[in-house]
């Protein structure tokens, strides 16, 4: 992995070198990335899908092949991705298009550790239609209880919304398992992969889910851009969320008709930059190897975890390093994240405090937020010697 | 003095960890519950008023050092004053009273619980205003 691509992880923070250790938030850019947006608007921006003129041709070439790229990431059809803002919005896409399927005593069906952006869009969606919504529990663990599988998802059952990896705790979830179980009842899934996409490889035809949501900015991409992956023949059938130019195949005065996938699906003038910055991405991260992220993410987490857990008062939640993705929430006893959080960041250590967008999970785990450090392909061993030495600096101030 | 211990000076973690005024009041003519939504931090706000004036005031709550220790600091600095002059203090002054400096993103750890006591101190007004206005009107 060559640190020298991220132009970012150069600079000092409070007059130290930077590590950012908040990889599950954002994550950095490599110059490869930069440059592809630099280039789009420097060489061939225009609007795609519409004029004849060359830049326009090239700008579409690219936007197109931005697609393709996307879809061929994660084993998907061309037709299958649509681009959306982010995992956020593309989670909306689809609980906005439950509204007309949805009736009273229908359920949805989500789990204790779903990241906001998975459970309010369904809340709204079940306040709308009179549908029910339920949740598969965590165990102390921090592992979906799987026996309960079958019993929480049931023939009233019409949408199975799951995370592939928790953003807290971290949870790999057996995503294959649900979606083999939620098709027998007849159900939907659509899965929240923001935080899997980057970091292990993901086929959408191994796993078999209906829907697959992610962020270009999660996966060395620009902000701005995400992912929506739907099986062909439920988005034939589905009803845009938006309206618009680029989205419509014929229009009069009283009516339209709808344009072909994905293009329906994306209203109004695109994110041209951001799908040149994407493609980029997984120009990138192709070049390494996802199983060679995986791996290196891996050896980091178990790295760190050994080193949190040989120190005093430390309390990590979730799963072993082998069963989770490459987050680490933690408590140091008796201190506040928000305290530990600003220590580190004295430090130049960048990691986030708080409760991570999981309310309702904090509250099950009994703590009003933690600190978590997430790595990705550009952090090192030395940087973790280094926030092990924060951490006991912290604890030091804090506790004396 | 390095940035982390600048930023946690004794003075602020003696009353992080030995808060002046924790507790809740039974029956308080004041009393309200706020939190920042980004980190979690808590202050529930409970106070007695007579004449016109903050005859008690005690807070309840969690999170971190500076939102705790601006609590205590803050209540202590209210005892005994008149509600109007509680009133006019202003985020600067409130900032002011803490003993660091508190960095851009920590602003609304020290702030919280200014912002209970002077949301508290409206809804009190309110509801005082009501009570003359219906009594007016009999």
């Amino acid at each position: 992995m060559n640190r020298n691509d991220f132009p970012i992880l150069k600079r000092k923070v409070h007059g130290k070198d930077l590590v950012y250790f908040d990889n599950a938030a954002t994550t950095q850019k490599p110059r490869q990335v930069i440059e592809a947006i630099k280039k789009y608007y420097e060489e061939y921006n225009s609007n795609v899908h519409r004029a004849v003129h060359q830049l326009s041709a090239e700008a579409t070439e690219a936007y197109d092949k931005a697609h393709e790229k996307a879809a061929e990431f994660i084993n998907a059809e061309f037709e299958e991705i649509i681009f959306t803002k982010n995992t956020t919005e593309s989670i909306n896409i689809v609980a906005n298009s439950f509204l007309s399927k949805l009736k009273p005593g229908d359920e949805i069906v989500l789990t204790q550790m779903e990241h906001h952006s998975n459970i309010v869009p369904w809340q709204q969606a079940a306040k709308k239609t009179g549908a029910r919504i339920k949740y598969i529990e965590i165990d102390e663990k921090g592992e979906l209880k799987l026996q309960q599988l079958r019993k929480t998802i049931t023939d009233k059952t019409k949408i199975v919304a799951v995370t592939h990896v928790s953003n807290v705790l971290g949870t790999i979830n057996p995503i294959k398992k649900i979606c083999r179980i939620a098709h027998e009842k007849g159900a939907t899934v659509l899965v929240d992969a923001a935080q899997s996409v980057p970091h292990m490889p993901v086929d959408v035809k191994e796993l078999d889910c209906d829907f697959l949501a992610f962020s270009a900015h999660k996966m060395l991409g620009p902000t701005g851009i995400g992912v929506l992956y739907g099986k062909k023949d439920i988005l034939g059938q589905m009803e845009p969320m938006m309206f618009g130019g680029d989205m419509i195949k014929e229009v009069t005065f009283e009516t339209a008709s709808w344009n072909e996938l994905p293009w329906k699906f994306e209203a109004g003038t695109p994110n041209m930059a951001g799908a040149a910055g994407l493609a980029a991405a997984i120009d990138y991260l192709k070049s390494i190897g996802m199983d060679k992220i995986r791996q290196h993410d891996y050896e980091l987490t178990k790295y760190a975890t050994e080193k949190l857990q040989s120190m005093e008062g430390i309390e990590i939640y979730g799963p072993s390093p082998e069963k989770k993705g490459s987050v680490i929430s933690f408590n140091l006893k008796n201190v506040h994240p928000h305290d530990v959080s600003s220590i580190l960041d004295s430090e130049g250590i960048a990691v986030r405090g708080g409760h991570h967008c999981a309310m309702p999970l904090m509250k099950l785990l009994g703590i009003q937020g933690s600190v978590r450090a997430s790595f990705y392909l550009y952090n090192t061993k030395e940087e973790i010697d280094l926030f092990a030495k924060a951490l006991e600096k912290a604890r030091k101030i804090m506790n004396d | 003095m390095d940035l982390a211990e600048d930023m946690y000076r004794e003075e602020l973690l003696d009353h992080y960890r030995r808060p002046q005024n924790h507790g809740k009041i039974g029956n308080a003519d004041i009393n309200y519950r706020d939190f920042n939504p980004v980190c979690g931090d808590e202050i529930e706000i409970f106070a007695k008023v007579k004449n016109d004036a903050i005859s008690e005031i005690k807070f309840a709550g969690k999170g971190c050092a500076i939102s705790q220790a601006a609590a205590s600091i803050l209540t202590e600095h209210l005892k005994g004053k008149k509600l109007a002059e509680a009133k006019k203090i202003s985020n600067e002054e409130m900032l002011s009273m803490l003993p660091i400096k508190v960095s851009n993103l920590r602003i609304k750890c020290g702030l919280l619980a200014l912002k209970a006591v002077q949301k508290g101190m409206l809804i009190y007004e309110g509801a005082k205003q009501t009570k003359q206005i219906s009594r007016t009107d009999d």
